[in-house]
C-alpha cells in the first residue's frame, strides 16, 4: 500500500498523477452527481428495452419490448384527426355546394379544407393566392367565363374545360388565320377593334374596318357589343381583365391562333366532399356572384 | 421544561453555531439545525405574518367576485385554456402581459426599498420557505419535542417509540405538503369545483400532476432541506450586500455592551464583565444555525428569535433588554467608537427607490384605467397583393380581427379612412355605404374577411395609407388601425 500523497498548500489528496512536476489534486465529483450519472445510465439501458434502439440487419432496428414507433403513432394521429372529420365529411359530400355555404358550421369547415385541398390540386396552376397567370384564370376577382356562381364553379371543378368527358366545359374559338379564314390584316384590324371595346388606345380607322370583322366573325360567341357569353365560354372583352394579356399583340395572337386552355376535370380523383368544399372555397375568395 | 432550566442546560454544555462564519467545505455534509422555542415579541411578530401568509394563500382562491354571466366569478383566477388573468376588477387579456412585467418591476423593486431600510424582513416574515419551514419545525417541534428532545432522539437508536414519532411526523409533513400543492392548483380553475373534482378524483390529470409536483416540492424545501435553501438555493442572500447598507436595519450584537462576555454567577459584580453572560441562547433558537454574535453573516434571514431569547435572559440576569436587537452597521460602529447611535431609514437611496416604485405603479395604474375595451388588429392579404375587377375598380383583402373585452356581445361598423369612396364589405356581405356590419361576440375575438374596393381613379398611388375604425352602434369611434390599401404602379 502506497500512502497517499497530500498536496501541501490546500492539503488535499492528489490522484499519485503526474504531468512535468505538475499533480493532479483527488477532488472527486459530488456524490449526488455520481448517481444522477449512474441512474441516467440505467436509464438508457431499460430505454434499449423498452423502445426501439439498436441497429439490426435486416430487421432494420430492434423493435423494443412496448412495440413504440413514431411511425405507428403518426398513422394513428392521422386516424384520429380523419375520424374527428368523418362526420362533417359525410355531411358535406351529402349536401349541395349552396346547402354548404348557407350553414356557418359546414362553410367553417369547407373553407379550412378547401384551402388545404387548393393549396394541393390547384395552386400549381392558379397560384397558392389563386392569382392566376397568364392562361390560368385568376379567381380573386369577378370575371368568369363559365360563371361565378357556386354551382357553376362546383361544375367546371367537376369536369374541368376541354377535358375529355361528356359535361366538360368546351369552347372552340376558330384559329382564324390558321384555318384560313381571316387575313392578317382583317386580324390586324379587329384586334383595333377589340383594343377600342375594352377603352384601350386604338387606331380609329383600323377600328372602323374591324367592326365589320367582328360583327362577321367574333359577335356570334362575344355577343354584339363584346360582352361575352358565360354559356358558351366566350370572355368579355370589354372588361380590364384578360386571361392571354390585352395588349394589342396578344389580341392579335388570340385571333390568329386561338388559345385552348385546359382545366382537368376532378370528379372521379377527388372525392365528392374535396370538390365542394373546393367550390366553396373559390367562391369566398372575393369573386364569387 | 422552564427557561430556568434551559439556561443552566445551555450553561453546562456548549451551543455550537451550525453554520461557523469561518469557511466551511463545500463536501460537508449537513447538520440539522434545531431551532429551540423562544417567545417573546418577534416570535409572536412571526405567528402573526406566519397565520397572514397561510390565510391568503388558502383563502384567496375561494374568493368570489361577481363579473356579470359570460366571465368567471373568481376573484382571483388565472385561466390558461383562455389565456387570461383575473384579479378583483382587473383582466388582463394575453396582449396586456406587460402588465406582469409591470408588477414584477415593482415586486423587485419594492424588495429592494424594504431591504435597503429594514434589512431582510422579507426572509425573515414573509417567504413562503420562511413561512412553511416554520409551520413545519412547529409540527416537529409537537410531535418530537423541543431542541433537546429532537437532539436526544436524533442520537438515539431506531426503536418503536422513535419510528412512530418519525412515522407521525413526516404523514403530517406530507398532508400539510398536499394541502400546500392542493390549494395552489385552484388558483388556475373555478375553485370550488375543481376542490370537488380533486377529492371525488375527477380532476384533470394535470391538476393531480401539478398537486403532486408541489407537494414533493414543499415537502422537501420546506420539510427536509429547510436553511439550506436560503442558505445555499436562494439567489436573494447573495446579493443581499448589494441592497444592504450602513444604514439598513438588521438584527445585530451590541458587542459595545456585551464584551467581554463571560459566565457570571448571581450576586458577582458586573465590573469588567459584558452583559452577554455566553448562554449561547441566541445560537440555540437561531433557524438558520448561525451565532449572531459573529456579525452580519448571509445566512442571517433577519427572523429577530436571537433578540427574543436575548431578552428574556438579560430579564433574568437583571440587565437591561437590546443586546440583540435591531440596529445597523453604522450604529454599531458608532458605538464601538462611543458615538451616538441613529437610526436613519428614509436616506437619498430608500427615497429613490420609494420613488421609482410609485412612479412605476401610477403608470400602470393610469395605463389600467385608461385602457381600451376593444382592439381591432388587421392582416393585409399579399397573395394577391390586389385584385382588379371587371369595372377597374382595386379591391384589397383583409382579415380583421376585433377584440370584445365586454362581457357581451357588441354589434358594430367597420369603415376605412383615408381612400374616398371606397367600400368596406365583408365576405357574402355586400356592406353599406356606413361601412360593413359586424357582430363580435361577447368576451371573444371576431374574424372577419374584409373586402376594401376603390374605383380605379381614386387609387392614385402604389400605396395608399389607410385607418380601418370601428364604430359602436351609437357611432361613437372607438377603435382604430393603420393600414394601407395597395394598386397598380402607375
Amino acid at each position: 500500500m502506497s500512502t497517499i500523497e497530500k498536496d501541501s498548500v490546500t492539503g488535499t489528496a492528489t490522484t499519485g498523477h503526474e504531468w512535468d512536476g505538475i499533480k493532479e489534486l483527488n477532488n472527486p465529483l459530488p456524490r449526488w452527481w455520481l448517481w444522477v450519472l449512474l441512474a441516467t445510465v440505467a436509464w438508457s439501458i431499460g430505454y434499449w428495452v423498452v423502445y426501439p434502439a439498436w441497429p439490426v440487419p435486416g430487421l432494420g432496428t430492434t423493435r423494443g419490448a412496448i412495440g413504440y414507433s413514431s411511425r405507428v403513432d403518426h398513422e394513428n394521429e392521422l386516424k384520429a384527426a380523419k375520424s374527428l372529420q368523418a362526420g362533417m365529411l359525410t355531411k358535406i359530400a351529402a349536401a349541395t355546394p349552396e346547402q354548404i355555404a348557407a350553414d356557418p358550421e359546414m362553410r367553417a369547415f369547407a373553407l379550412a379544407g378547401g384551402r388545404s385541398a387548393f393549396q394541393l390540386y390547384c395552386s400549381q396552376c392558379h397560384g397558392t393566392g389563386a392569382a392566376g397567370a397568364a392562361g390560368y384564370p385568376n379567381l380573386n376577382d369577378d370575371d368568369w367565363i363559365w360563371g361565378g356562381k357556386l354551382d357553376e364553379i362546383y361544375r367546371t371543378l367537376r369536369y374541368g374545360v376541354r377535358w375529355p368527358n361528356d359535361d366538360t366545359r368546351m369552347s372552340d374559338m376558330p384559329a382564324f388565320l390558321a384555318d384560313g379564314v381571316l387575313k392578317p390584316n382583317q386580324i390586324d384590324d379587329v384586334a383595333d377593334y377589340v383594343l377600342g371595346l375594352s377603352g384601350q388606345k386604338a387606331d380609329a380607322q383600323a377600328a372602323e374596318r374591324g367592326k365589320t370583322v367582328f360583327a362577321e366573325n367574333c359577335a356570334a360567341c362575344h355577343g354584339e357589343t363584346g360582352k361575352g357569353n358565360l354559356e358558351v365560354g366566350a370572355p368579355n372583352l370589354t372588361d380590364g381583365i384578360w386571361l392571354y394579356g390585352g395588349d394589342r399583340n396578344a389580341i392579335i395572337a388570340s385571333v390568329r391562333y386561338s388559345r385552348k386552355g385546359v382545366m382537368p376535370a376532378w370528379e372521379g380523383k377527388l372525392d365528392a366532399a374535396t370538390i365542394k368544399t373546393l367550390a366553396v372555397y373559390v367562391h369566398a375568395l372575393g369573386g364569387g356572384k | 421544561m422552564n427557561d430556568a432550566t434551559q439556561v443552566a442546560q445551555a450553561n453546562e454544555e456548549r451551543v455550537t453555531p451550525v453554520n461557523k462564519p469561518t469557511v466551511r467545505s463545500l463536501y460537508r455534509a449537513r447538520v440539522k439545525v434545531h431551532p429551540r422555542l423562544v417567545p417573546g415579541f418577534y416570535r409572536r411578530l412571526k405567528w402573526i405574518a406566519m397565520a397572514a401568509m397561510l390565510a391568503i394563500y388558502y383563502l384567496a382562491p375561494w374568493l368570489r367576485w361577481d363579473r356579470g354571466p359570460n366571465a368567471p366569478g373568481q376573484a382571483i383566477l388565472i385561466d390558461f385554456p383562455e389565456r387570461k388573468f383575473y384579479f378583483f376588477f382587473i383582466e388582463i387579456w394575453p396582449q396586456e402581459v406587460y402588465f406582469l412585467t409591470g408588477i414584477l418591476i415593482m415586486m423587485a423593486i419594492g424588495l429592494f426599498a424594504v431591504t435597503a431600510s429594514f434589512g431582510r424582513i422579507w426572509c425573515g416574515y414573509a417567504c413562503p420557505q420562511t413561512v412553511w419551514t416554520d409551520l413545519f419545525i412547529q409540527v416537529e417541534r409537537l410531535i418530537e419535542g423541543d431542541r433537546n428532545a429532537r437532539m436526544r432522539l436524533d442520537a438515539a437508536p431506531m426503536s418503536a417509540s422513535k419510528l412512530g414519532k418519525r412515522a407521525l411526523k413526516y404523514a403530517v409533513f406530507l398532508v400539510i405538503s398536499m394541502a400546500t400543492g392542493g390549494a395552489w392548483v385552484l388558483y388556475f380553475a373555478d375553485a370550488p369545483t375543481l376542490a370537488h373534482q380533486l377529492v371525488t378524483f375527477e380532476a384533470p390529470y394535470a391538476a393531480y400532476a401539478a398537486v403532486a409536483f408541489l407537494t414533493a416540492s414543499t415537502f422537501v424545501l420546506g420539510g427536509l432541506a429547510r436553511e439550506q435553501v436560503c442558505t445555499y438555493m436562494c439567489p436573494y442572500a447573495r446579493f443581499q450586500a448589494a441592497m444592504l447598507d450602513e444604514h439598513s436595519l438588521i438584527v445585530a450584537y451590541r458587542a459595545d455592551r456585551g464584551e467581554p462576555r463571560g459566565k457570571h454567577k448571581k450576586g458577582d459584580s458586573w465590573e469588567g464583565h459584558g452583559d452577554c453572560v455566553d448562554c449561547d441562547s441566541c445560537v440555540a433558537v437561531c433557524p438558520t444555525g448561525i451565532d449572531i454574535r459573529d456579525g452580519q453573516q448571509l445566512e442571517c434571514i433577519n427572523c429577530g428569535l436571537c433578540a427574543d431569547a436575548c431578552d428574556a435572559v438579560m430579564d433574568r440576569v437583571g440587565r437591561p433588554r437590546g443586546l440583540i436587537g435591531i440596529d445597523s452597521l453604522a450604529n454599531v460602529t458608532a458605538r464601538k467608537q462611543g458615538l451616538p447611535a441613529a437610526t436613519r431609514i428614509f436616506r437619498t437611496r430608500t427615497l429613490i427607490y420609494i420613488g421609482i416604485w410609485c412612479a412605476v405603479g401610477l403608470f400602470m395604474l393610469g395605463t389600467l384605467l385608461l385602457r381600451n375595451d376593444i382592439d381591432v388588429n388587421t392582416l393585409r392579404d399579399r397573395n394577391p397583393l390586389f385584385v382588379t375587377l371587371t369595372d377597374g375598380s382595386i379591391r384589397n383583402g383583409y382579415t380583421v380581427h376585433i377584440i370584445n373585452k365586454q362581457h357581451a356581445e357588441r354589434p358594430l361598423t367597420l369603415s376605412v379612412d383615408g381612400l374616398p369612396s371606397a367600400r368596406v364589405n365583408v365576405l357574402g356581405d355586400s356592406g353599406t355605404a356606413a361601412g360593413a356590419k359586424v357582430t363580435v361576440p361577447a368576451d371573444g375575438v371576431g374574424e372577419f374577411k374584409v373586402f376594401v374596393t376603390a374605383p380605379r381613379d381614386s387609387v392614385k398611388t402604389e400605396s395608399t395609407g389607410i385607418h380601418f375604425i370601428v364604430r359602436e352602434a351609437d357611432g361613437r369611434v372607438s377603435a382604430s388601425r393603420g393600414s394601407s390599401f395597395r394598386g397598380p404602379s402607375r
